[in-house]
């Protein structure tokens, strides 16, 4: 009796309706790959090219280059003080955000022939990516304190709070990630789309130019725009060396968390079939 | 204690295709569900299947391309959810089902044993301390230090069935891997599922090759359009098999020799 009880037993009924709580379990008891999986997706990375590390830090800083001459210099916004601060402190996080939600397609798609042979959370993907795309995006960060220090840009204490908007920023990209890849599995030209709609996001969101150039009637468009409030969290600490607004913050975590939810529940639902589009 | 580690209770696999195969793109989609072409077809893998295995037998899966070979073996490791019916397994599994599964060729073949092994659900610990043993299993030498994308086919694949079968688990699982490497590493290969099968280890394997289904499996289980055509002693269901197959060909020919081995190693 004690050796039946020792025996892990695996039942793969037809009846069987897997919960969330039990896919949640499941992740958790695969935290080991989780890890390998991040580890993997960074060494890949930087392993080959030498400049592959420092890419990262490189194209901020051509970036930067290039936007300061253009806005700064060219199209003059007024009342911007240090433009490529101004810019780069959102753009990072912009660029995590379309980089992670773009890669989780890929990523599930690529996975796709490890999923058919061996048994893993599915959403293990989707989670493995954007771990990745934030450990590429505190390493961006090292370029920009490098200009602020250039630039003689004040950087205030209020920079402890990014860590706070890493991980809201992080929960609703995670969300995003979940509802495009699934759907990604289904329609290869999802991609495409998204990455035409992504263009369109950068411009509803005031991340090149300030707020005040938008005019009165197209303003809410931006403000019902998500990305707005979540941006702000993560340039307000870094270029106003001021902690973001109650209201920024509320609308960042109510529009996290219903990301999350309905990303997590659209791939639950969609991944029952994922093995025949794969 | 239950005597019997895998045990398959009325196994039904069904799903659903749009009659044209996967639709691709979204834009296909839209337009035929706004113009009402939509066809769907129902594709039966699996249908009914039953059987049980006893623990520490070795049952080879034989039946033509498409018969729901791989199908079992993806239900027994639940990758695939039945669509009928219950499948239980009894016993620690080593879930994967075919070779190379997760290689990555950018990296080295120790940055893949430890990956592969997380992937097999083992620790880095775990992973490290069998380092040696897989490398020399797999006579991959110094070589276990360059990316695998510098590799021989035969040294992938060898890599791949070492890390594969150093595992303690009491369920394997293995879908094509007979047939690995050249004739002197088949044979080693040969020697370490003989080692399983007397520490008592329960195998469920599935090949192509006849010739080696009989020599490695007590048990056969043939698989005829999703449905059990017989079970029983191994040598007798591959007569049984080949003699349909010459019926149906109208001569009797090598089945074994049928199709290459898809290792599935893609990067």
């Amino acid at each position: 009796m004690s050796e039946a009880a020792l025996q892990p037993v695996f039942v793969n009924d037809a009846k069987h309706r897997v919960k969330t709580l039990e896919e949640l379990r499941d992740l958790a008891a695969h935290a080991h790959l989780l890890q390998t999986l991040v580890q993997r997706d960074i060494t890949v990375r930087y392993k080959r090219s030498f400049i592959g590390f420092f890419w990262t830090m490189l194209n901020p800083l051509l970036l930067m280059i290039i936007l300061t001459i253009v806005f700064a210099h060219i199209f003059k916004f007024e009342g911007i003080q240090h433009y490529a601060v101004y810019f780069l402190s959102e753009y990072l996080v912009f660029g995590f955000f379309t980089q992670t939600t773009v890669q989780s397609m890929t990523s599930l798609a690529w996975n796709g022939g490890m999923m058919k042979k061996v048994r893993v959370p599915k959403s293990i993907f989707a989670i493995s990516t954007t771990l990745s795309g934030l450990v590429n995006l505190c390493l961006a960060y090292i370029p920009l304190f490098a200009i602020m220090i250039f630039q003689g840009a004040p950087i205030k204490a209020t920079v402890l709070f990014l860590p706070v908007a890493f991980l809201i920023i992080g929960a609703f990209t995670l969300g995003v990630s979940f509802f495009l890849s699934a759907l990604a599995v289904y329609f290869e030209d999802v991609s495409h789309m998204y990455q035409v709609a992504t263009l369109g996001l950068m411009y509803m969101t005031p991340i090149i130019f300030p707020i005040s150039i938008i005019p009165q009637k197209y303003l809410w468009v931006i403000r019902i725009n998500p990305l707005t409030h979540l941006f702000k969290l993560a340039r307000d600490p870094v270029y106003l060396g001021q902690l973001p607004a109650a209201h920024v913050l509320q609308a960042s975590i109510v529009s996290a968390l219903i990301a999350l939810v309905v990303g997590w529940f659209v791939f639950h639902r969609m991944s029952r079939n994922f093995y025949h589009y794969l | 204690m239950n005597a019997f580690s895998i045990e398959f209770e009325d196994v039904a696999l069904e799903y659903r295709l749009s009659s044209e195969g996967a639709i691709s793109t979204f834009k296909e989609w839209a337009i035929r569900k706004l113009t009402r072409r939509m066809e769907y077809r129902r594709v039966r893998a699996l249908d009914g299947v039953s059987f049980k295995l006893e623990a520490g037998r070795t049952l080879g899966v034989v039946g033509h391309n498409g018969a729901g070979k791989s199908t079992l073996l993806r239900v027994a490791a639940g990758i695939l959810q039945p669509s009928r019916g219950i499948a239980t397994m009894r016993g620690s599994m080593a879930p994967i089902i075919e070779l190379g599964t997760g290689f990555e060729f950018e990296l080295t073949g120790r940055e893949n044993i430890l990956f592969n092994g997380a992937l097999l659900g083992r620790s880095r610990a775990d992973m490290k301390a069998r380092i040696d043993d897989i490398v020399d299993f797999a006579e991959l030498g110094e070589f276990i230090d360059s990316p695998i994308r510098t590799y021989s086919t035969g040294m992938v694949v060898r890599l791949a069935f070492a890390i594969a079968t150093t595992v303690d688990a009491d369920i394997l699982l293995l879908d094509e891997v007979l047939s690995v490497g050249d004739q002197r590493f088949q044979k080693k290969c040969n020697e370490r599922i003989a080692q399983f099968r007397e520490k008592g280890v329960t195998i469920l394997l599935v090949s192509h090759d006849l010739e080696a289904i009989g020599k490695t499996c007590e048990l056969a289980l043939w698989l005829d359009h999703g449905r059990v055509r017989g079970m029983g002693p191994a040598r007798e269901i591959i007569e049984d098999y080949r003699d349909w197959v010459a019926q149906v060909n109208g001569t009797r020919m090598d089945v074994g020799a049928d199709s290459s081995p898809d290792f599935g190693i893609h990067a």
